[in-house]
């Protein structure tokens, strides 16, 4: 009787796709936040074509020009078109974050599986060094692994990575500690399956949720510290373009032309409070039991 | 006056910091290991003499096992001796205790700032949720949290130091010398850490007034005939005052390195300017000092954080 119950229930229970269809229409911010970051992609993917200028084309006559029909945005002090910048800071930026979570994820996703799985002392020796980790003040350790890999936008981030790392791990190995314990986890363990699969089979799938949630964030969070390390010189090395390093350079020339730091300024804004937005829609239509906003 | 678990629980508590300062130790020591190449040539730089190479590898000990190289780096700093800069040749320490104040002045401003305008967006959020209020204060809150610190503070500087000339736009006075001076000059840069602050704390004391607000016992209350005002005061805030450490924990964590990122905008000479420019020219000693000293300050928060909440929190007795 039960077990036709929990069938009939799995068939009425909407599809995934269904219920992306109802997210959009219930969470209109959400739903902005991803075609907001689509277009971002898009631009990433379309830069040569779309942007009117070069990057790093100079053109001396236009320093700090200010907006106008030539230069929709201005120009930089060496007579960079601003728009093209901001346009070619898009794939630089996804690359950024795309990279810094990535490497997140291959380390703090198996370290937390690991951890949580195996307990004992194994658990006892990764949380110790996860606490510490986290009590790293996380860009003054990014710059600190910066330094020692050598300045650049790639090792930036992989120093990025590395410092998120526990945040992600700290979450899967709780989330497994919960999940280790369920009954199919036990099923499959007496069938003898390989710890390896268990993990990767039955463990992982159920840890995924507040990851993809976290990850959202965590982009943002690399977003932040991508422009942070690119404005301080640690990050994207000159003449390539970054909304972080734009930033730098207008405020060298805060005081002629202000309105250069806005346009890099906004972008950094807005696509942070994209991930931000969409990470919190994520888990509102993950979580079941979290109220609807 | 505390009573014998409560010790207890603080003694424990301190205990547990031991292992998390020996492994930040090991930690900050490894950052060494990260570099590529023949450690003592590349942080040596280009051009460098042979004889600066070998004075390099003498320092670190390069040629001595892993493990001896640390427990002698480790003896070292534990005496007080976080060697030297390459560049400048000056004790790590030395240039530590010059920096820190001006960081130190700035996160307390920040922190206080942060508290003073997040308790209040909070309280008022919480007490109507649903309302264009409280949805004003949370738009609000998302935007302090998205906002970079930095492009905040050149906003600032363009405004108020620039536009308006209210307020100094770049540098530090020393808060001994001339304490009015020295907030003047912490102000902008306070305001500038202070936004994700302000986010974090109006949001955290909004979910936990709203959950303690709608609890079974806050029903009772109201149904005893309590105002709704006398409820919020005497029993919501009463309540949630605790949580409120935790987040100051945690913020102070996040400011301390904001801070990096925000002193480079107003050129303040503090941690942040320090560590920044020993990663630019590979000043290995002071980026491990200033990564050193900046965990032993989040760790201590984070234990009188502890501490603290053990002392307030009747529950354990």
């Amino acid at each position: 009787m039960s077990t036709a119950t929990g069938i009939a229930l799995a068939v009425t229970e909407p599809g995934p796709l269904h219920r992306l269809g109802g997210w959009i229409r219930n969470d209109i911010r959400g739903a902005v936040s991803l075609g907001f970051l689509l277009l971002l992609v898009v631009v990433s993917l379309l830069a040569p074509v779309i942007a009117p200028y070069s990057p790093t084309e100079q053109d001396y006559n236009a320093a700090l020009a200010p907006m106008s029909a030539a230069h929709w945005l201005g120009a930089d002090d060496l007579g960079r078109d601003t728009l093209s910048r901001l346009i070619y800071g898009a794939p630089a930026t996804l690359y950024a974050c795309s990279l810094a979570v990535g490497i997140a994820l291959l380390l703090g996703v198996p370290v937390g599986l690991i951890a949580g799985y195996f307990g004992g002392w194994v658990d006892d020796v990764i949380s110790r060094i996860i606490d510490t980790l986290l009590s790293f003040p996380a860009i003054v350790l990014a710059i600190a692994v910066t330094g020692a890999l050598g300045i650049g936008l790639t090792n930036g981030m992989i120093s990025v990575g590395i410092v998120f790392s526990p945040q992600l791990a700290r979450l899967v190995r709780a989330r497994t500690l919960v999940v280790r314990g369920e009954l199919y986890v036990d099923a499959a363990r007496c069938f003898g399956a390989p710890t390896s699969r268990i993990l990767s089979r039955h463990i992982l799938p159920n840890t995924i949720q507040p990851v993809i949630v976290q990850v959202t964030l965590l982009l943002a969070g690399a977003l932040l510290a991508e422009a942070s390390l690119s404005f301080l010189g640690l990050g994207i090395q000159p003449p390539n373009p970054s909304w972080g390093a734009m930033l730098a350079r207008a405020y060298q020339n805060m005081e002629i032309a202000p309105e250069q730091m806005y346009p890099p300024g906004l972008a950094i804004l807005f696509t942070a409070l994209a991930f931000n937005t969409l990470g919190e829609s994520l888990r509102i239509a993950l979580d079941p039991t979290a109220k609807r906003r | 006056m505390l009573s014998a678990t409560k010790r207890r629980i603080i003694g424990r508590r301190m205990l547990q910091t031991i292992p998390v300062i020996v492994l930040s130790t090991f930690i900050v020591f490894g950052l060494l290991k990260l570099v590529p190449g023949d450690i003592a040539v590349t942080l040596a730089g280009e051009n460098a003499t042979d004889q600066r190479i070998a004075e390099i590898r003498q320092m670190y000990g390069l040629d001595q096992p892993f493990l001896v190289q640390y427990g002698e780096w480790l003896w070292k700093a534990v005496q007080g001796d976080l060697s030297k800069s390459l560049l400048s040749g000056e004790a790590v320490l030395t240039s530590i205790a010059r920096c820190f104040p001006n960081t130190l002045l700035i996160v307390v401003m920040g922190l206080s700032i942060a508290l003073m305008v997040g308790i209040p967006l909070g309280i008022a959020a919480a007490s109507r949720p649903g309302s264009w209020l409280d949805g004003l204060v949370m738009s609000i809150a998302s935007l302090g949290v998205a906002i970079p610190n930095f492009w905040l503070a050149m906003l600032l500087v363009a405004f108020f130091a620039l536009g308006l000339n209210w307020l100094p736009a770049t540098g530090s006075v020393p808060f001994g010398e001339d304490p009015g001076g020295a907030l003047r000059h912490a102000l902008l840069p306070a305001i500038a850490l202070a936004s994700g602050g302000v986010a974090e704390v109006s949001r955290q004391l909004r979910s936990s007034l709203v959950e303690i607000l709608s609890s079974q016992q806050v029903r009772t209350l109201h149904a005893k005939g309590l105002s709704p005002s006398n409820i919020l005061w005497r029993h919501g805030l009463k309540n949630v005052s605790v949580n409120l450490l935790t987040v100051i924990s945690l913020l102070a964590n996040r400011m301390l390195a904001a801070t990096v990122v925000v002193e480079a905008v107003f050129a303040i000479p503090g941690m942040g300017g320090l560590i920044v420019n020993a990663a630019i020219n590979r000043d290995f000693p002071v980026v491990q000092g200033v990564v050193f000293a900046m965990v032993l300050v989040v760790v201590l928060i984070n234990l009188t954080a502890d501490v603290l909440y053990s002392v307030l929190d009747p529950r354990i007795s």
